[in-house]
């Protein structure tokens, strides 16, 4: 085990840093730039049953500190995802990578979960119970916690990898939600989703998204990520990867401080395309100024 | 792709509300007419994606307009200043379909993109048509570039105040064309589309999250499946598009 490296749900990461979903498509546009062997691993794009186009256009709208999007999880569906994508993204990564699912039924998410799971690069499914782009989809899952704990049940019922819950801040009572899914035998949590968000043009008088409203990510949410990663771990006493907003060395440090085991890097891969490359590099020098021999010695150091 | 540091050589008004400004560095990435680069600005979270208006290996030039705060940042750039530049971003223009005798059709912002087009057909020994079409004569710019490259030039000016009164659909009647490049707005997108005769390649617009291809935010449904306007285009072929309404 090296200094930056952490054990998320039984598989050892060589650093925690992960490129969050739907900012990192399947790797290949960053293989361009940079040999993305270097990530602790990444979480590819969204993944439903079928095939979606999304949201119409425009699905993305700038903020002070960060951004709107409603991309509204435009993938090819679950078979091409396997049969033309998977492919393509073992040629430019070789470690376990994380499946992202989304999905409008508990039987969706069983259907999809079950067949990524059989993928012998899929390392982790991660569950996305929380995107707030989709009218009447995965909004209502996150929400509630009877909901969020039996979509796990039906997840876990049907795939032997870890199985990590991935879970919206746009809630009254994040803590009550993670242990539901917790005693519903998720084996990690990670939060935060994007949080709901809208802007308006003033010339057109129209909202700027065609969907009206939609995810607000980048740096602006990142204490209300460490927050909520902060009052999670203290609940539960499984792994917790913390996302939000992170966008350097310090962003990540501060993420396994307050209980992340692993930390998801999202809109900032937008901006800067090698930022994970970039913080995956500084992190040794400012654990060296604050005195941090090993990341896994202080996970969860605020108590 | 390549993300690069340039530095601004020059940044000047050609109207009221267009700017013209000369990047010096590696421009290698760059390798067709109407490919776009994507800059980051100080203050700003996302990058600006502006089409490339003429390029050779050591230097970048682009023509862009002030519409809000970030193009409003860019018009104070000084020259010697330094900016993170993406380049090489999206397809550009297949030349292999021009024919003997293209012609290009630029509207307002649109028109940069047809500059590099244009020397490289020139280039090629082609006959090169050129129409160009602003709101008003104060909007107009680069009529004597195109014209010192060789290509024959109408201006179309919506009120009449600089060349012909008309769109830049206006002077296609009756005009002899092989093969069309556009890009504009999408309205004039649209006209073009009606008014040409041949086929030919469209360039569109839209928000961008990321300008290259992983994020999804600019995707558009063609008769050819879905496409990301940034990655997949932004040149379309006129035979796949598929208009929304």
């Amino acid at each position: 085990m090296g200094r930056l490296s952490v054990n998320l749900c039984g598989i050892t990461l060589d650093n925690p840093v992960i490129p969050a979903s739907g900012t990192f498509g399947y790797g290949y546009e960053y293989a361009e730039l940079y040999d993305i062997n270097c990530l602790g691993t990444f979480s590819f794009k969204g993944t439903t049953k079928d095939s979606r186009f999304g949201n119409p256009t425009p699905r993305i709208a700038e903020c002070p500190g960060g951004m709107i999007n409603a991309v509204g999880l435009q993938n090819p569906g679950v078979e091409k995802v396997i049969a033309e994508e998977l492919p393509k993204l073992k040629k430019c990564f070789h470690k376990p990578v994380m499946a992202n699912v989304s999905g409008f039924s508990v039987e969706d998410y069983a259907y999809t979960c079950e067949k990524l799971d059989k993928e012998e690069q899929v390392g982790w499914l991660e569950v996305n119970v929380s995107c707030p782009n989709v009218h009447g989809g995965g909004m209502s899952f996150g929400t509630q916690p009877e909901a969020a704990a039996e979509v796990t049940r039906a997840v876990k019922a049907v795939t032997t990898k870890p199985v990590i819950i991935k879970l919206s801040p746009n809630v009254t009572d994040i803590v009550s939600i993670a242990k539901a899914c917790e005693e519903a035998g998720a084996d990690g949590i990670s939060l935060i989703n994007t949080m709901l968000g809208m802007r308006i043009d003033l010339r057109s008088r129209k909202p700027v998204i065609a969907n009206r409203m939609g995810g607000f990510s980048g740096p602006a949410i990142f204490p209300v990520a460490v927050r909520m990663v902060y009052q999670v771990a203290q609940a539960v006493k499984i792994p917790v990867v913390g996302v939000g907003g992170v966008s350097s060395a310090e962003d990540v440090i501060e993420m396994i401080l307050a209980g992340a085991t692993a930390v998801e890097v999202g809109a900032a891969n937008l901006v800067n395309p090698t930022i994970c490359r970039d913080i995956i590099a500084r992190l040794p020098e400012v654990m060296d100024k604050y005195g941090i021999n090993t990341l896994e010695e202080i996970i969860g150091g605020v108590k | 792709m390549k993300q690069s540091i340039f530095t601004i050589v020059s940044n000047e008004a050609l109207t009221p509300t267009t700017y013209k400004m000369v990047l010096a560095g590696d421009a290698s990435a760059v390798t067709a007419a109407g490919q776009f680069i994507n800059i980051k600005l100080d203050g700003f979270f996302l990058r600006r994606p502006i089409s490339v208006c003429d390029y050779d290996e050591g230097s970048i030039t682009i023509i862009y307009k002030v519409l809000g705060r970030g193009t409003e940042y860019m018009t104070g750039l000084a020259a010697g200043a330094t900016l993170d530049v993406l380049t090489g971003l999206g397809n550009g223009y297949d030349l292999s379909y021009a024919g003997d005798a293209p012609v290009l059709l630029g509207g307002g912002v649109g028109v940069p993109p047809m500059y590099n087009l244009a020397r490289k057909l020139r280039a090629l020994g082609k006959r090169v048509q050129v129409v160009l079409g602003f709101n008003n004569a104060d909007e107009v710019f680069y009529v004597d570039e195109f014209k010192a490259l060789g290509c024959e030039v109408t201006v179309a000016t919506v009120d009449g105040g600089y060349g012909i009164k008309g769109f830049v659909t206006t002077p296609l009647e009756g005009m002899e064309y092989s093969y069309f490049y556009t890009c504009g707005p999408e309205p004039m997108l649209k006209a073009v589309y009606k008014a040409t005769k041949t086929a030919g390649q469209m360039s569109f617009e839209e928000r961008m999250g990321c300008g290259f291809g992983a994020c999804m935010g600019c995707s558009c449904k063609t008769l050819t499946g879905y496409k990301r306007i940034c990655k997949d285009g932004p040149v379309m072929h006129k035979e796949e598009i598929a208009w929304e309404d």
